[in-house]
C-alpha cells in the first residue's frame, strides 16, 4: 500500500534483502508440508530411507488403498466422524456466537459490559482446566464415550462471541434494523431476515476458525472416548502413532492418514480466504 | 460454586423481561417496545449463556469443588457419602510434588523462549510484507498462514518424523556435513517442541499484525517520510509503536496457548524417552486425572495452572497500560 509512492521504496539492496528473508520464512512454512506430500506418495521403503526426492516409485493410490484398508477401514469412519464433529459443530457454533454478539452489539442492558468481560474472560480458561470435571460430568448423566461428549462441548465458542460483536458493529448499521421495526417487523424477524445477511462474511469466519478449533481438537475427545469407532482423526492418528512406535507397518499409514487430514482444512482456508482475511482485520483493528 | 450463581443472576437479568410482552399493560408503547426488545436480546444470547454455563461456569465451579474436597476411595468420582473437605491438602500435595513443580518450570521456560521469539518474528516479517518490497505478496501470506490449517497433532507428527534419524532427511543432510543433532535430547527437546509450535503459529500472527498495519492512517506514514526517515526508521519507530495493541493481543493469546502446551509433547513423548508423563502442567493434570484417578490432586494443579494463567495476563495488560500512561505522560 505504502509503496505506491516512489518516495518510499527501498533501494534495489534492501529490496533483495527483504526477499530473502520473507522467502526463507516461506521455505520453512512450506517444506514439511511438501515432506508430508512427498512421504504420502512414496512407498515403505523410500520413506525410511529418507530418501524422497528420487523420481519414480510413485505409489500415492496404493497407499490410500492401504490407509483404507487398515483395521477394517478405521480410517474412513474416524474422516467421518470429524467431518461430523467439526463441520455441523461449527455450523451451529458459529450461529449460537454470532446471534449472542449481535444481542451484545444492538441491545443495552444493564451490567452488559461485566456479561461481556465474563463472555471474555472464557477464552483465557485452558482446556485442561475443563476437562475433568467434564468428564465427571457426562459420566454423571451416562454421555461418557458417546458422539455427545464431545460434540455438545465444543459448540462454545466465546471468541465467536467477541468476532460477532465486532462484525456486527461493523456491518449491520443502526438504521437498517429502525427502518426495519418502523415497518414493524419483529425483533428476531429482523434479525433473520435482515441482520443475519448482513452478518454472511462474519459468520464464514466465525464458521472457519471454530471449524479449525474443533478438527484439531485432540485433549478432549482423548479424554472423552475409549470407543475407536468414536474416534476424530487427530486421536485415531495419534493412536496409530503410537501403535508405530512397536510396529512400524503403521508408519506409512500415519503419514498418509496425515496428509489427507489437512486437505479439508487447506481447501476450506483457500475457497473462504476473502471471508478470513477481512474477518482478522476486523478482529486485530478493533 | 458462587460463580455459577452469579452467572445464572446476569443471564436472567435479560431473560426476564422475555415473558413480560404477554402479560404487561399497555401505558405506553415505547416501553413495551422497549421490552420486546429485551426479549428478543435475551432470546438471541440464551444458547451461548446456556452453553457457557454447563461447559465453563459449571466445570470451573466443579474444578474449585473437587480441588478442596477429597473422596476416601479416590476413583469414584462423586461419592458424596465418602467426601470430606480436605481444605488446601490437594494443594500442597501438588506445590510440593517436583514433578509438578518441573512441568511448571518446563512451561516458564518454553514461555521464556518462545514467546518473544514468536512475537519478534512475527512483527519482523509483517512490517517486511508491509514494506512494499516483497514480490507475491498474496502468495507468501497464503503461503506463511499454510500450517495454520495443519491439525496441531499432524504438525507434531510430520516435525516428529524430521526430527527421527533413519527418516528425517534433515538429519541426513547435517549428518552429511558431519553435525549430529539429537533433536529430542535433553538440550534440543524444548527449543524442538518450541520450533513445532513457531511452525504453526507464526502465520497466523504474521497475518493479524500485517491486517493491523492496514489499519495504520497513511498520512502518519508519508509525515515521517518527509521528516526523512528511511523505510526501516519508519517501520520500526513509527508504525511499531502504533501496533501496540495488536502485539499485545499476539503475546497473550500466544502465553495462553503456551500454557497450556499438551498435543506436540504427548506426541514426542510416544517416541522420546526424555518427555515423561508429566512433561508440562497439562499433561501433569491429565495423568493426575486418568492415570492416577487422583482427582482432587488433578484438580488442584489445574486451578494452579488456571491462577497463573490469570496472574499473567493480567501482568501484561497491566504493564502494557503502565507503558502506555509513562509513554504518554513523557509526550
Amino acid at each position: 500500500m505504502s509503496a505506491t509512492t516512489p518516495a518510499l521504496r527501498p533501494r534495489a539492496l534492501g529490496r533483495t534483502a527483504v526477499n530473502t528473508v520473507v522467502g526463507i520464512s516461506v521455505l520453512y512454512t512450506l517444506l514439511p508440508v511438501l515432506w508430508l506430500v512427498l512421504a504420502a506418495a512414496k512407498n515403505r521403503d523410500a520413506l525410511f530411507s529418507s530418501d524422497l526426492l528420487s523420481a519414480g516409485d510413485f505409489s500415492l493410490a496404493a497407499n490410500i488403498g492401504d490407509l483404507f484398508a487398515m483395521d477394517g477401514g478405521l480410517y474412513g469412519r474416524w474422516y467421518l466422524n470429524s467431518l461430523l464433529y467439526a463441520v455441523v459443530g461449527a455450523a451451529i457454533g458459529a450461529l449460537i456466537s454470532t446471534a449472542c454478539g449481535y444481542a451484545f452489539d444492538k441491545y443495552r442492558f444493564r451490567h452488559k459490559e461485566k456479561l461481556f468481560g465474563l463472555v471474555l474472560a472464557a477464552v483465557m480458561v485452558p482446556q485442561t482446566v475443563l476437562a475433568l470435571p467434564l468428564y465427571l460430568m457426562a459420566s454423571g448423566v451416562g454421555m461418557v464415550n458417546t458422539f455427545w461428549a464431545v460434540f455438545v462441548p465444543v459448540l462454545f465458542n466465546p471468541f465467536g462471541v467477541y468476532l460477532g460483536r465486532i462484525f456486527s458493529r461493523g456491518y449491520v448499521p443502526d438504521e437498517v434494523l429502525e427502518a426495519a421495526r418502523v415497518d414493524g417487523a419483529g425483533e428476531l424477524a429482523s434479525y433473520f431476515r435482515v441482520a443475519l445477511r448482513m452478518l454472511g462474511p462474519g459468520v464464514v469466519t466465525v464458521f472457519l476458525f471454530q471449524l479449525t478449533a474443533i478438527w484439531n481438537n485432540f485433549f478432549l475427545p482423548m479424554v472423552m472416548l475409549s470407543d475407536q469407532q468414536l474416534y476424530p482423526v487427530s486421536l485415531g492418528l495419534f493412536a496409530w502413532n503410537s501403535s508405530a512406535t512397536v510396529s512400524p507397518e503403521y508408519y506409512p499409514v500415519v503419514v498418509t492418514g496425515s496428509l489427507l487430514a489437512v486437505v479439508p482444512l487447506i481447501l476450506a482456508f483457500m475457497l473462504l480466504q476473502r471471508f478470513w482475511r477481512s474477518g482478522l482485520t476486523a478482529g486485530a483493528v478493533k | 460454586m458462587s460463580t455459577t450463581v452469579s452467572a445464572t443472576t446476569g443471564d436472567s437479568r435479560p431473560a426476564g423481561p422475555a415473558r413480560a410482552p404477554a402479560t404487561a399493560a399497555p401505558p405506553a408503547s415505547a416501553r413495551r417496545a422497549g421490552r420486546r426488545r429485551l426479549g428478543a436480546c435475551a432470546l438471541l444470547m440464551t444458547p451461548f449463556f446456556v452453553l457457557l454455563v454447563a461447559v465453563f461456569l459449571v466445570p470451573v465451579g466443579t474444578a474449585l469443588w473437587l480441588s478442596f474436597f477429597g473422596a476416601d476411595q479416590p476413583g469414584l468420582g462423586f461419592g458424596p457419602e465418602r467426601t470430606v473437605f480436605v481444605g488446601l491438602r490437594s494443594y500442597t500435595a501438588a506445590l510440593t510434588d517436583p514433578t509438578f513443580l518441573g512441568g511448571l518450570a518446563t512451561v516458564a521456560l518454553y514461555c521464556l523462549l518462545y514467546i518473544p521469539l514468536m512475537v519478534l518474528c512475527a512483527l519482523a516479517l509483517a512490517l517486511l510484507l508491509d514494506s512494499g518490497a516483497v514480490r507475491l505478496r498474496a502468495w507468501a501470506q497464503l503461503s506463511l498462514f499454510l500450517p495454520h490449517a495443519v491439525p496441531g497433532i499432524i504438525a507434531a507428527i510430520i516435525w516428529l518424523y524430521l526430527y527421527t534419524p533413519g527418516l528425517s532427511p534433515v538429519v541426513d543432510l547435517l549428518a552429511r556435513a558431519d553435525i549430529t543433532v539429537d533433536f529430542l535430547g535433553i538440550n534440543a527437546v524444548i527449543p524442538s517442541i518450541a520450533n513445532i509450535a513457531m511452525w504453526s503459529n507464526l502465520g497466523y500472527n504474521v497475518i493479524i499484525l500485517y491486517a493491523a498495519l492496514q489499519a495504520v492512517p497513511r498520512e502518519v506514514i508519508e509525515a515521517a517520510v518527509v521528516d526523512g526517515a528511511g523505510p526501516v526508521r519508519t517501520a520500526v519507530r513509527v508504525k511499531t509503536p502504533l501496533l501496540r495493541p495488536a502485539v499485545v493481543m499476539v503475546a497473550m493469546f500466544t502465553l495462553i496457548w503456551s500454557m497450556q502446551l499438551f498435543t506436540e509433547p504427548m506426541l514426542l513423548s510416544q517416541s522420546a524417552p526424555l518427555i515423561n508423563s508429566r512433561f508440562t502442567p497439562s499433561m501433569y493434570i491429565y495423568d493426575a486425572a486418568f492415570t492416577r484417578n487422583n482427582y482432587g490432586l488433578a484438580a488442584a494443579a489445574s486451578v494452579v495452572l488456571l491462577a497463573c494463567t490469570i496472574a499473567l495476563s493480567y501482568g501484561v495488560t497491566r504493564w502494557t497500560n503502565r507503558a502506555d500512561t509513562a509513554e504518554e505522560a513523557a509526550r
